[in-house]
């Protein structure tokens, strides 16, 4: 096999489990995750372009259960992906790397993009007037 | 490392600065705009700064997804064929889906 040309990831089945590769391998779960989402937006741009028929079948799919629960997932997923990119960003610039700040910035992360969701959702229902 | 593999880690986080904001708007967009109908959705994307900011999303969006897909396709798929495909696959998907949003919004647009 031709090696990749840059470090690989150290492999998942004999590699200790901890918040930082947990944390490591959810951005990536959700950025994989995000991208179908991504699939279900060009659809509804799609749609929204080319007939009422079109429209109100991705209409219908995101009203149905199945719909809001995705669209649930995706939101949660992307807060996450969100708040995870930016303790990246930071690391890329070289702050944060002091192993008690990555603990706490990973925390910060699992419970603001936990916040972020409820907030978003109760906020979105009440505007409906769902909620 | 190659000169590819900078210029693709430099424009992941290119494109990760410039979604921190795009996906702040598109978040509240969604909320707002969640069961509107078609002619409000076409009125909202018809306005030339929601138009735009929303096709920067898109372009951005899977640009980043193609970049990131790949180094995960890079570091789990070992086969050099199935890699190799694996990533032409995911480009060839995200073009496609970019060209296909373009063209929507496009239509909005101007088809008013």
């Amino acid at each position: 096999m031709t090696p990749v040309e840059r470090p690989l990831s150290p492999h998942l089945q004999i590699y200790k489990w901890q918040l930082t590769s947990v944390l490591s391998i959810t951005h990536r779960a959700t950025g994989v995750a995000l991208s179908f989402g991504t699939v279900f937006l060009v659809w509804f741009l799609a749609a929204a372009a080319w007939s009422d028929g079109a429209f109100a079948l991705a209409q219908g799919f995101w009203s149905s259960w199945l719909g809001q629960l995705c669209l649930f997932g995706w939101s949660a997923a992307l807060f996450y992906h969100l708040l995870n990119g930016i303790r990246h960003l930071a690391w890329d610039i070289g702050l944060g790397f002091e192993l008690k700040t990555v603990y706490r910035s990973g925390w910060a992360v699992v419970i603001g993009s936990l916040l972020l969701t409820l907030v978003a959702w109760i906020v979105g229902l009440h505007l409906r007037g769902q909620l | 490392m190659s000169r590819l593999s900078v210029h693709h880690w430099r424009n992941q986080r290119l494109t990760a600065l410039v979604l921190i904001p795009l996906t702040l708007w598109f978040v509240i967009s969604m909320f707002v705009h969640m069961g509107d109908s078609r002619a409000q959705i076409a009125a909202w994307l018809s306005r030339p700064v929601e138009g735009l900011l929303m096709a920067a999303l898109v372009l951005a969006v899977l640009y980043h997804m193609a970049l990131g897909v790949r180094v995960v396709i890079e570091d789990y798929v070992a086969d050099d064929g199935r890699r190799a495909r694996a990533v032409t696959a995911v480009n060839v998907a995200g073009f496609a889906l970019a060209i296909i949003a373009l063209a929507a919004l496009a239509a909005i647009g101007f088809g008013g």
